[in-house]
């Protein structure tokens, strides 16, 4: 009987490493992990800090006071022309302000989801060093993968107390529940891939407005 | 202190003049040089082209000529390159008793040229006098392998009434490598012509460097296209005086 | 079992290849413009990172420690992943990895597949073994896309199409997507090419991606992307079909950390790209509900078993070695005659195809060292060009030519006496060939240099009988 290739592949491994060690654990503990694990910003720097790696994708910005959502929420989506918008079950109601047609995400079909105007969400977390915010597949306020992947425009709440200034901050603070699909979203989909030309928005969301809900920064800082 | 100068082989027969140089210099700082007739090749053209076995015996007749040296001064970067960067491997390699050991303690009293004087002599101002805008191609050995940093440009600053200009992209390779401007040739020359673009788009006399190969390449192209500008090693500047 | 990479099999030796597309100066236009753009847009973000090195320490020693431990990693991933209702399939090469994934499609009955960007599908030319079994791929990266097209072959790891302007991926798109009118602007050809995949993405029910990472203690892929096609792809679909190297395993899912800061960076100079997709299994109500992982050897065990080489294996496809890389910004990848080029490809592809076609792959390198410096995972490439080198001198596949002169000047330089011969033999040699001060034209294997550049005549008196005359004169 010939070996399956799981079996070759293996013992090929084995025989070119010296085959399984129970040294590994050790080894693996011993690695040196020299890199900054923690930020050291202020909350309003590593605020500023997002803000600025946000505009850098050309996202749109801006910071509001907790009892100013719903307002927030209702001139950005003027500002941008949309109307019929998909919410993820678990999003707070109480942000949905009138004049707009929110959709409920649950039991949409792709092509539903294609003619929308956009989805709101809220994120899992955010970091500030690279102007990422994640989201955690079917979280409340953050819905399914495809929620934040067919519509042609997302809007983002994001709660300042969820944004940590490093990567390995964020990477450390999904360790719990580190099986649940995660994408992490910096900036409006783009590419480069034509002349090096960066365009803004190929295949999903061409436009990423973010709403913080956080101290509003001071004109003198 | 005695000084023995390991010229290197290329430099032995294409390029005396820069052995003679060094030999000057060093001898003005009031050292004693000495040239172990026996010596001959680092090894680095051989092992660089893949025969490692040629180079080693090469290696070993280098290691027995130095052995004894105090300090050994080589007017080349990329050979100090191979030295360090390979002699410990190759030696490791061959069953040769005390080989490994000999490389070991012999290779912390190897020096560049320009290193020797700013590290081991402490010397930056040699009183040459070279009126002459000159620049400086930082050669792929000298910049990412034994990272030279800014020493050679240091010891031409503070020679009198020379201007060291910088060429844009000065850390790109200029196409040399050894046995590569040979076999790949075309590429080769397709690196040159971009190089000698950023070389001459400074508009200096002459172009300089701590490794001769780099600059027997840039001085063939120069050459070539009937340029005003030529070619000529650190040590070469440095040499001359009021 | 036997290892193929793309095309390399046939393909011409690089200096063949080179001297070609050298003459193409649209090629090498976009080439010098394409790799200096991500070049200092890397140089600036890596700039900003006072943990750089550290994290490439880090990276390298995740690796390493990795590939000493495959074994067991590969049983953990596959565990973890079909605990969490994936299925993984292992194949020792590409006509396999090809075999398992056309079964796949075939048994739902699906005719057509949307791909993400992977080189590992391009290495085992998995559209070709697609077509043959009627089932149409789509690649859906822009770049893809445009090498899909034009029936073209990559030339860039991270921007295949970079040999590629606008106003020819306009035709193309004229052309083949049957538009009337179309921009020569990139907004323009990137609108029409969300268009053009749209509908394909919220209709076809197979989905194929490669993956940057695989963690092992969770069973997750991780694929790392700009466009939003990879999401497309590994979401919308029914079945969700994952090629994956053995080497892309990476221990556990904290070693992101390190890795999602490297890749980036060192890919397209951003801090972080658009999207990430990290997904294990499958999730009842969302995503693919029918996942499939492939593991592929295709000659990645034989590499293991060189230490000295190993580290190839490191690699994480960012391609800043090729932009760094003064060969390959003149050539471009299409003269390293295999998917994977650039200083990566040079040590990768011979390794692969135990050296057939690639003798020169590993002489298509200056050794400048450039590679080695923006390695994010630090793979010392030039050493691993060396050892290659080494190891077709030792198999005796050099040139004849090539052995005669290594083998006579190693007898010149074997002591001081021979040495002195050889010096007069060159010297009476060049005679014929010295105009003036300086060699204009050489036969044989110089007449490359020649051609574009002198040769200095060698002069009449050597260092060393200088020093000998001197030490005489001293003596007197």
């Amino acid at each position: 009987m010939t070996r399956s290739s799981r079996e070759q592949i293996l013992n090929e491994i084995r025989r070119a490493t010296g085959g399984p060690s129970n040294q590994q654990e050790v080894e693996y503990a011993g690695i040196r992990r020299e890199y900054r694990l923690a930020g050291t910003l202020n909350p309003r720097a590593r605020l500023k800090m997002f803000l600025d790696r946000l505009n850098d994708y050309n996202a749109g910005t801006v910071v509001c006071e907790p009892d100013r959502v719903a307002e927030h929420i209702a001139s950005t989506l003027t500002s941008r022309g949309k109307q019929r918008i998909i919410v993820p079950a678990g999003f707070p109601r109480q942000w949905l302000p009138a004049g707009f047609e929110f959709i409920d995400g649950a039991g949409l079909n792709y092509r539903e989801l294609d003619r929308s105007d956009g989805v709101l969400t809220q994120c899992s977390l955010a970091v500030a060093f690279t102007g990422t915010i994640i989201l955690q597949d079917q979280a409340p306020g953050e819905g399914a993968r495809a929620l934040t992947l067919v519509p042609d425009y997302h809007l983002c709440i994001v709660d300042e107390a969820r944004i940590v200034e490093t990567v390995p901050e964020a990477v450390r603070a999904l360790e719990d529940s580190k099986t649940v699909a995660i994408t992490t979203i910096s900036g409006p989909s783009a590419t480069a891939d034509i002349e090096m030309t960066r365009i803004k928005g190929v295949h999903g969301p061409r436009t990423l407005d973010v709403i913080i809900i956080g101290a509003v920064p001071r004109a003198d800082t | 202190m005695r000084i023995s100068l390991f010229v290197t082989c290329y430099n032995d027969l294409l390029f005396p003049e820069t052995g003679k140089a060094v030999v000057a210099i060093l001898e003005r700082l009031g050292h004693e040089v000495d040239f172990p007739i026996a010596q001959t090749c680092c090894g680095q053209m051989h092992y660089n082209t893949g025969y490692q076995s040629d180079a080693l015996t090469l290696m070993r007749r280098f290691v027995s000529v130095f052995r004894e040296a105090e300090v050994v001064c080589v007017p080349s970067s990329s050979c100090v390159a191979m030295m360090r960067d390979h002699y410990l491997k190759l030696a490791a390699q061959a069953s040769t008793p005390g080989l490994e050991a000999d490389v070991k303690t012999l290779l912390p009293r190897i020096y560049e040229f320009s290193e020797l004087l700013t590290d081991k002599l402490g010397v930056e101002d040699i009183g040459a006098f070279f009126p002459h805008e000159v620049v400086l191609h930082v050669s792929c050995h000298a910049l990412r392998s034994l990272r030279l940093g800014d020493k050679p440009a240091r010891l031409l600053r503070k020679v009198r009434g020379l201007t060291l200009v910088e060429p844009a992209d000065g850390e790109d390779c200029c196409g040399f490598g050894g046995t590569f401007s040979v076999k790949n040739a075309d590429v080769s020359a397709a690196i040159l012509a971009a190089k000698i673009q950023g070389l001459l788009a400074t508009g200096a006399e002459v172009c300089t460097a701590v490794d001769n190969s780099c600059l027997m390449h840039i001085g063939g192209a120069l050459q070539r296209q009937r340029t005003a500008m030529r070619t000529l090693h650190l040590a070469e500047i440095l040499a001359t005086s009021q | 079992m036997s290892v193929r990479v793309g095309l390399a099999g046939t393909a011409p030796g690089f200096p063949e290849a080179a001297k070609t597309l050298l003459s193409n100066t649209q090629l090498r236009h976009n080439l010098r413009h394409a790799t200096n753009v991500i070049r200092k847009k890397r140089e600036r973000v890596v700039a900003e990172m006072p943990d750089w090195q550290d994290l490439r320490n880090t990276a390298h020693e995740i690796k390493n420690h990795v590939l000493r431990h495959l074994d067991t990693y590969l049983e953990q991933f596959e565990m973890a992943c079909v605990r969490a209702g994936g299925h993984v399939h292992w194949a020792r090469d590409a006509d396999e990895a090809n075999r398992i994934i056309v079964g796949l499609i075939q048994e739902r009955g699906h005719k057509e597949v949307i791909k993400v960007k992977t080189m590992t599908s391009d290495e085992i030319q998995l559209n070709t073994a697609l077509q043959s079994a009627g089932i149409t791929p789509y690649e859906t990266d822009l770049a893809d896309l445009i090498v899909q097209l034009g029936g073209d072959q990559p030339s860039h790891i991270v921007v295949p199409a970079l040999h590629r302007n606008r106003m020819e991926i306009r035709k193309l798109f004229l052309e083949k997507m049957g538009l009337e009118s179309l921009g020569d602007r990139p907004e323009d050809l990137t609108e029409a090419a969300r268009q053009y995949l749209r509908e394909r993405f919220l209709r076809v029910k197979t989905g194929i991606s490669g993956a940057n990472f695989a963690i092992a203690e969770t069973g997750s892929i991780c694929v790392v992307e700009s466009e939003g096609n990879a999401r497309m792809c590994t979401t919308l679909p029914e079945m969700l079909i994952t090629l994956v190297g053995i080497e892309k395993i990476i221990p556990k899912f904290r070693d992101l950390e390190v890795f999602l800061q490297l890749l980036p960076r060192s890919a397209t100079g951003e801090r972080m790209n658009p999207y990430n997709s990290i997904w294990t299994g499958v999730t009842p109500g969302s995503g693919p509900q029918a996942f499939h992982v492939v593991l592929l050897d295709n000659g990645r065990t034989k590499i293991l078993t060189d230490r000295e080489s190993r580290a190839t294996l490191d690699c994480i496809r960012c391609g800043a070695c090729l932009n760094a890389c003064p060969v390959y910004r003149q050539t471009g990848g299409h003269a390293y005659g295999s998917i994977y080029s650039g200083p990566i490809g040079a040590i990768l592809t011979p390794q692969l195809q135990s050296m057939e076609h690639s003798q020169t792959l590993p002489y298509a390198s200056s050794l400048c060292g450039a590679c080695y410096e923006v390695c994010p995972v630090k793979i010392d490439i030039p050493e691993i060009l060396l050892r290659l080198r080494n190891r077709i001198v030792s198999n005796g596949d050099a040139p004849l030519s090539e052995r005669i002169a290594m083998k006579s000047a190693a007898v010149a330089l074997s002591g001081p006496r021979l040495l002195r011969i050889a010096h007069a033999a060159a010297r009476l040699g060049q005679i014929p060939f010295k105009k003036g001060g300086a060699i204009r034209s050489l036969p044989g294997m110089l007449a490359g240099w020649t051609e574009v550049r002198d040769l200095s005549a060698i002069p009449k008196q050597s260092f060393r009988d200088w020093w000998k005359e001197r030490e005489r004169a001293k003596a007197k």
